[in-house]
């Protein structure tokens, strides 16, 4: 699909003995403030294009802009929960360039004096250590419309027959936070990316400050990747001291796991040219989804020039320290420190928690456990069946659960009817796979099934006696002290009973019979 | 009450309101009373760009049958207005006086305009300006030049040129403007009429297509103080769709213009702007004007502002680099003018861009385009915008110094009287030099207001004095200008406008 020759690549490993690679990440975040930035209209994703636009918006003749103050505050918290400092005094500035999809053909952003800077984030990492990345700063601004281009191969605008323009998204708030150059990662750099990008996620979903829809791009990353010579252990003195390469940006890459493996491959592909004896060109490189490579797109110098000047339609923003203060009391617990609690409280090992983690499902737990069932069953109900037929689908887990209806209180409810004897854990599975597909509740699916323990202690017992009697030698074991050999003979009695019966107490009358 | 002359469009706006207030007159009949006067004499002065004969009579009985139902209306409800062609009106052309806005409807009001509306002023047209209020004479609309009425073949100042000879040819009582660097003071000076821009943030800027944002203010143009200040009364105050719009009550300018009152007030002549350059006669009446203010009880005295002369430089880097920016909107993509580049197939978004902005703008528009985007570029922006923007906090300061020791400052608005259409066109550094003593109020954000001074003795054409007051103290410039008119009056036997030239169709249309 891309016209240009697929570059060569090195070896990642290989690559890895001879450079060392360092990241810079800009993240863009659309925030989901009620309306736009600089004007009243409304924000949502999806409507009919162009039927959220005004005067302001638009950028017709006259208008001004007006700052959305619920955006400011939702920039201010971010910064704080990036451990930023809050500037006291700031100004808007005009990024000027022409575009279609810029109503004004200058963006209204902010440029050396961003609303929060200096800060960090921790990021864990799967093995359970810690990255620690610093932010440059996180800074206000307004998104673009949105330019479809009709006809051509590639829906991009070269070989377009023609473009059309959505101004809905002109307008809508964006925060972009910029890290420092991210070093001494090594060969964990894409691990470090995507940790990164999704803490960040976890970071503004907590804050409640933005949908961080990837898929839906209201948040966006560009990646940028430089390489150096490797001299020694990536966090070396030496290694540090190494000045940095040119370096390339990755625009739009939108998944977590694009951000790894676009930042993996342009390590290969400028390993690749470096060791050849090339030199990278600084440039913005497209990142392609399907093929898992990316493409040369517009040379960017560093005399690219923006013209920024002070915006002279708003005012400065210089929030009051009692306003920052009264905004860090709305911060939630950050999510790095909230796992950590939520873990104790649990009892998981670090590894059932990183499991739980990486299965997207720590929320889910916690309102489970909040509906009455124990860490322990929350944790094991979700990360079987459910969890196992999300990645099938492709689907993160909530939004999985989300889409058929299973709730936390499904599965507080399964597990009820397990504690107080009802079900067994098999006939606890059939349950819930009646819940997956849609049969109701499961006590609704239970009832509709006819599943229940048997609690006739008759019939138990009975067909204890005929198993036992069926297998004079077990039972002889059993009598000798092998206590271990009662397994065979439960087996048999719960096909005797036809799963309908509870396994420990088949286990209690076998033994009880035999000693 | 002042008997209204027989010819309506003689009267002041202030007798035009009483005679409405008391029904002895119609919004109706004031409003057709002008538009004949423009059908009459709009061919030879070129003052305004669209008439809207229809809405302004449709506006003027709806007026009319407020009044009749008894309902509580405006000090200017009923007297019909000019409008500044850079101001959006919804449904009427608005232009700016460029070719890349031709066509262009507004779907949307200025705050001004509702204003206005609101207020119960039919809007009699739009009037002529240099493109973009790039100028100082009209001569740089698209649409040709409006007229001095004094001598057709001189500039009524710009770039609100349209709205300063409508006033002095009589084809609107008031007249809306916007100041930039001085294009509603010089424009009144050179046509013996009266303007005021007030306080940046005085008057609402949402719906001024903008020149240079942070120097742009729109204000009032009359005929009299106390005219202007009734319209300043109605344009100003607090609008929340301007971020810089001050959030505060107008200051009392019609009970100024009213009082009349200069005595004990401390008046600084400005000892930078009146010297070199500016023409015996203008600086006659200044002097003239001086020593009346002294005889009506005011102390004179004459204070230094050493940084303005290093204002015009500075405003012709701030200017076109905001200029440069505002600009940049006109893009043909979404309204106005689109031209297609000749021999291309096929052209790009960016050619058509370039190709409708070399036909859409004017070469005093491209100059300042050019001008403003070097300056801003990096690597210059320091040298010039940064610089400027020092010079411009130095204004401020020299401002804030004299107003330590005065109440207000005066000098004369422009250094000479109306030149010959074509004098300075190929000459922009002589254009620009017409705003000398007007550019350092918006540069620091003061008010600052023009009224007749009388005539020059050289080329007996209008002269003008400036009062620059501290900023939201706009109430001042109306004491002095209306004590000061009232003493001028007095000596010429009548206003300065009777004795401006009966225009050759309007005493053929009028039978005079
Ligand atoms: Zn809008």
């Amino acid at each position: 699909m891309s016209t240009a020759t697929a570059d060569a690549v090195m070896d990642y490993d290989e690559a890895m003995g001879k450079f060392d690679p360092v990241m810079g990440l800009e993240v863009h975040v659309e925030l989901h403030t009620a309306t736009k930035m600089f004007c009243g209209c409304p924000t949502e994703f999806g409507a009919e294009p162009n039927s959220q636009v005004c005067p302001v918006c638009l950028g017709l003749p006259g208008a001004l802009p007006v700052v959305n103050e619920k955006a400011v505050e939702s920039a201010i918290r971010i910064g704080l929960a990036l451990n930023c400092e809050i500037a006291q005094w700031c100004r808007f500035a005009r990024k000027n360039y022409f575009y279609p999809d810029m109503p004004k053909n200058f963006q209204t952003s902010q440029y050396d004096e961003p609303i929060a800077y200096e800060g960090y984030l921790d990021v864990e990492l799967e093995d359970g250590s810690t990255y620690r990345v610093e932010i440059e700063r996180a800074h206000m601004e307004e998104d673009t419309g949105k330019s479809l281009h009709i006809g051509g191969a590639t829906g991009r605008i070269h070989g377009a027959d023609h473009s059309l323009v959505d101004y809905n998204r002109a307008g809508i708030p964006l925060i972009e936070i910029v890290t420092k150059p991210m070093v001494g990662a090594g060969e964990r750099a894409p691990e470090v990316a995507k940790a990164y990008v999704s803490a960040l996620r976890d970071l503004l979903r907590a804050l409640d400050v933005s949908d961080v829809k990837m898929e839906q791009g209201s948040m966006r990353c560009d990646a940028n990747v430089s390489l150096r010579p490797r001299v020694g252990e990536p966090t070396s003195a030496e290694q540090l001291a190494v000045p940095l390469g040119t370096r390339t940006e990755t625009k739009n890459v939108n998944s977590l796991r694009s951000v790894e493996r676009a930042v993996r491959y342009e390590i290969s592909r400028h390993a690749a040219i470096l060791d050849g004896g090339g030199s990278i060109l600084q440039e913005t490189r497209h990142w392609h989804e399907d093929t898992g490579i990316t493409t040369s797109g517009r040379v960017k110098s560093d005399a690219e020039d923006y013209r920024y000047f002070p915006e002279p339609d708003l005012v400065p923003v210089a929030p009051t320290r009692e306003t920052v203060e009264a905004l860090r009391a709305t911060l939630p617990e950050p999510p790095g420190l909230r796992r950590k609690r939520l873990q104790s409280d649990w009892g998981y090992s670090d590894l059932e928690m990183r499991d739980v983690v990486n299965a997207g499902a720590v929320e889910l737990i916690e309102e489970t456990v909040a509906a009455g069932a124990s860490a322990a069953a929350a944790k094991k109900w979700w990360l079987g069946e459910p969890s196992r037929r999300a990645n099938a689908e492709g689907q993160d887990i909530v939004t999985y659960a989300a889409g058929l209806g299973l709730t936390p209180a499904h599965i507080a409810e399964l597990d009820g009817l397990v504690v107080s004897g009802r079900l067994n854990d098999s006939m606890a599975r059939q349950v819930l796979d009646g819940v997956l597909a849609g049969e109701g509740t499961p006590t609704a699916v239970a009832d509709a099934r006819g599943l229940e323990l048997v609690q006739d202690d008759g019939a138990l017992e009975a067909a204890v006696d005929k198993v036992i009697a069926a297998n004079p030698d077990v039972a002889a074991k059993i009598r000798d002290g092998k206590v271990a050999a009662a397994g065979a003979l439960i087996g048999q009695v719960m096909k005797e009973m036809k799963g309908q019966a509870d396994a420990g107490k088949a286990r209690e009358l076998i033994l009880a019979k035999l000693q | 009450m002042t008997d209204l002359p027989t010819d309506l469009t003689r009267a002041t706006a202030a007798d035009l309101a009483g005679a409405l207030a008391s029904k002895t007159i119609s919004s109706v009949e004031v409003t057709q009373a002008y538009l004949d006067r423009i059908a009459a004499v709009d061919g030879q002065v070129h003052s305004y760009l669209h008439v809207d004969t229809d809405g302004a009579l449709a506006q003027a009985r709806a007026v009319d049958e407020r009044r009749a139902a008894g309902e509580s209306l405006g000090a200017l409800a009923g007297v019909p207005i000019a409008v500044k062609d850079v101001m959006t009106t919804k449904g009427l052309p608005t232009t700016c006086g460029s070719k890349i806005l031709e066509g262009w409807i507004p779907p949307y009001d200025a705050t001004v305009v509702t204003k206005l509306r609101e207020a119960g002023l039919p809007i009699l047209g739009k009037t002529n300006m240099d493109e973009f209020a790039m100028g100082s004479s009209t001569e740089h609309s698209a649409y040709g030049p409006s007229r001095n009425p004094w001598d057709l073949d001189r500039i009524p100042g710009g770039s609100g040129g349209g709205s300063s000879s409508v006033l002095a040819s009589f084809q609107a009582p008031l007249a809306t403007g916007t100041d930039t660097g001085g294009s509603i003071r010089q424009p009144a000076a050179v046509t013996a009429t009266v303007g005021t821009k007030p306080t940046y943030g005085g008057v609402s800027r949402y719906g001024l297509v903008a020149l240079a944002s942070s120097l742009d203010q729109a204000g009032p143009c009359g005929r009299t103080v106390l005219d202007t200040a009734l319209l300043h009364a109605v344009m100003g105050g607090h609008d929340p769709m301007d971020s810089t719009s001050i959030d505060a009550p107008v200051p009392p300018v019609v009970e100024a213009a009213r009082a009349a009152d200069v005595r004990g007030m401390r008046i600084g002549v400005v000892k930078e702007l009146g010297g070199e350059g500016y023409q015996p006669g203008v600086r006659a009446r200044f002097d003239e004007s001086v020593a009346l203010l002294e005889e009506l009880g005011a102390e004179v005295v004459e204070v230094s502002c050493p940084n303005f002369d290093y204002a015009l430089a500075a405003y012709y880097l701030i200017l076109p680099s905001e200029a440069s920016s505002n600009l940049a909107k006109f893009d043909a993509m979404r309204y106005g003018l689109r031209v297609l580049p000749e021999g291309v197939d096929d052209p790009s978004a960016e050619q058509v861009m370039a190709a409708t902005r070399d036909a859409g703008f004017g070469p005093e528009v491209k100059r300042r385009i050019i001008l403003g985007t070097y300056a801003l570029s990096s690597g210059y922006y320091d040298a010039y915008y940064g610089s400027a923007q020092k010079v411009r906090a130095l204004i401020a300061q020299d401002f804030a110094a004299a107003y330590g020791r005065v109440d207000v400052l005066v000098s004369p608005t422009a250094p000479t009287t109306a030149f010959k259409l074509g004098d300075k066109l190929e000459d922009p550094m002589a254009m620009y030099l017409n705003d000398i003593a007007t550019i350092p109020a918006n540069l620091a954000g003061v008010p600052g207001m023009s009224i007749p001074s009388g005539l020059a003795d050289e080329d007996g054409l209008p002269a003008g004095i400036q009062i620059l007051a501290p900023a939201t103290k706009d109430e001042r410039l109306y004491s002095v200008g209306a004590a000061l008119e009232a003493a001028l009056v007095d000596r010429w036997g009548g206003p300065i406008l009777d004795r401006a030239p009966e225009l050759g169709g309007a005493a053929a249309a009028k039978g005079a």
